[in-house]
């Protein structure tokens, strides 16, 4: 039993309000670093590609975008399922903190998909199964978004994202194996090939870089959000009181 | 950018545009949040 | 098995009473495709490469606009929360209602989709995918519809919520749905992605009833 103490202290309001004050700098600013690195060597120093020219530097910002957009969403689905199974609290303003970031992403994975296809394939967009999907999953954001604004009562709301973000989640499996059902037009796996990565190294880190310090930085953005969650939820109980007497002096 | 400049610019941009919002967005409700509940106090 | 019965009885009678509200669908149905003709060039053969979407869409839309009746006359009459507090189980009696659903719209629909397409000369090798990824697809727009109608239930003003919640999940439906008759129409097989609705379908009728209910037992917490 006291090995899940500490679990159960973590998910209390307070204590993680705290653990996330002391972590959310750590990840914003080594974020920045990475994505620093990673657009700057991506937009000047990484070399010219053999077909796409200059164009392929959109990678590394479409890449790490798509990635966030289908994880955030798996993430979501994920605080879902743990806040319908053991109730918890924190579980259900993870949720609702992490649909605005991830709708965010999918929406300039989609622009960006848009401002690479144009160069490339001479089209804004086709109604093929990658970029549909894209789009629909874009609208499974602003459901749940949506839904969580239509109730009255945040646990009621919670409960009702929580099983919509569940059931959606079978959208994400059909995005990512959807270049495999379908000859479309979207460029096959060309990183995550078994084997040696059909990319040079001088590409490849500042990509790297790019999808990690997006991901941190997500979870520097998500951390705030559920901070400001917690604080709205808990507005009048003693800990956020406290807070608030220590903000003012 | 070999041509292909409004692209690559405009997706880093729209890129730009996205991180900002992100960071910013949770600071300015915290902000909004704080002057409401001392407000009500 | 009884409550399964008796609450399909229920469904069906109820719906004898009040014929008009479960013909609407299948009128509304019917004047899609009609629009569609009229507003195409007469005997215009891009009107049979349109077909299958037209028939998909035509049949999501119809099925969409019962949606909202489905719980929310029990909501309001209290016979929902009755059927919350009963003994029997929850996510058997809403699999019945569902299922009850599809019998009133959703089978209509399938059955004229075939003259429908007709209609719209869609070649006679597309017709029995359509009719086949009909069959299979219009039972998971009753589960999934009324998956989302159940989590707006207590809602006032659910209306265009529901459509924002109910279409990018039965997007994938509706891609393999229309893939189908594609695939027929150019000598393909359309197996595949009929076996893609049939595991849908599966999925949908095993799981879906559960997180209905789920949604349903919200309402009234």
């Amino acid at each position: 039993m006291s090995s899940w103490t500490w679990f159960h202290r973590l998910a209390s309001p307070p204590s993680f309000f705290r653990l996330a004050d002391r972590l959310a700098p750590w990840l914003g600013w080594i974020a920045l670093a990475l994505l620093a690195y990673g657009w700057i060597n991506g937009l000047f120093f990484a070399p010219e590609d053999y077909q796409q020219k200059d164009a392929y530097r959109i990678i590394y910002v479409h890449v790490p975008a798509a990635a966030l957009s289908l994880s955030l969403y798996v993430g979501m689905a994920v605080a879902g399922f743990v806040a319908l199974v053991w109730r918890m609290k924190l579980a259900e303003s993870a949720l609702i903190a992490i649909a605005p970031v991830g709708a965010s992403f999918t929406a300039l994975a989609l622009v960006t998909g848009m401002l690479w296809g144009k160069p490339m394939w001479g089209a804004y967009w086709v109604w093929d199964a990658r970029l549909t999907s894209e789009l629909v999953l874009l609208f499974l954001y602003f459901g749940v978004i949506g839904l969580w604004q239509a109730f009255e009562d945040p646990r009621a709301a919670a409960r009702a994202c929580a099983l919509l973000a569940v059931v959606g989640v079978i959208n994400v499996p059909i995005v990512k194996y959807s270049v495999d059902w379908w000859n479309s037009l979207h460029q096959g796996s060309t990183i995550l090939k078994m084997g040696k990565p059909s990319i040079t190294a001088a590409m490849a880190w500042p990509l790297f870089a790019s999808v990690i310090g997006s991901y941190l930085f997500a979870g520097y953005v998500i951390l705030r959000r559920l901070q400001n969650e917690l604080l709205q939820r808990e507005a009048g109980t003693a800990w956020v009181r406290e807070l608030m007497g220590k903000s003012r002096v | 950018m070999g041509g292909y400049g409004l692209y690559v610019w405009g997706s880093f941009g729209c890129g730009l545009a996205v991180l900002a919002w992100n960071a910013l967005s949770p600071r300015l409700a915290r902000r909004a949040l704080m002057r409401q509940m001392t407000e009500s106090e | 098995m009884n409550v399964i019965l008796a609450v399909l009885t229920r469904e069906l009678r109820l719906a004898l009473r009040s014929r008009m509200d479960w013909l609407l669908p299948l009128l509304f149905f019917v004047m899609v495709v009609m629009l569609f003709g009229l507003g195409a060039r007469p005997n215009d053969p891009v009107l049979a490469g349109f077909a299958p979407s037209i028939l998909w869409v035509g049949a999501l839309l119809s099925m969409l606009l019962t949606l909202d009746r489905l719980f929310r006359a029990d909501y309001e009459d209290g016979t929902l929360e009755q059927l919350c507090l009963a003994e029997a189980p929850l996510t058997l009696t809403v699999a019945a209602k569902l299922t009850a659903h599809w019998l009133l719209t959703g089978l209509p629909l399938v059955l004229l989709a075939a003259p429908l397409a007709v209609a719209l000369q869609l070649p006679a090798a597309g017709q029995p995918a359509l009719v086949l990824g009909l069959a299979l697809g219009t039972p998971v727009l009753s589960f999934v519809g009324g998956f989302a109608a159940a989590l707006t239930v207590a809602l006032p003003r659910a209306g265009l919520l529901l459509p924002l919640l109910v279409l990018p999940l039965l997007a994938p439906v509706l891609i393999f749905g229309a893939g189908a008759v594609r695939a027929a129409l150019g000598g393909l097989d359309a197996a595949a992605p009929l076996y893609f609705l049939a595991a849908v379908l599966v999925l949908c009728i095993t799981l879906v009833p559960w997180a209905a209910a789920a949604a349903l037992r919200n309402a009234f917490e």
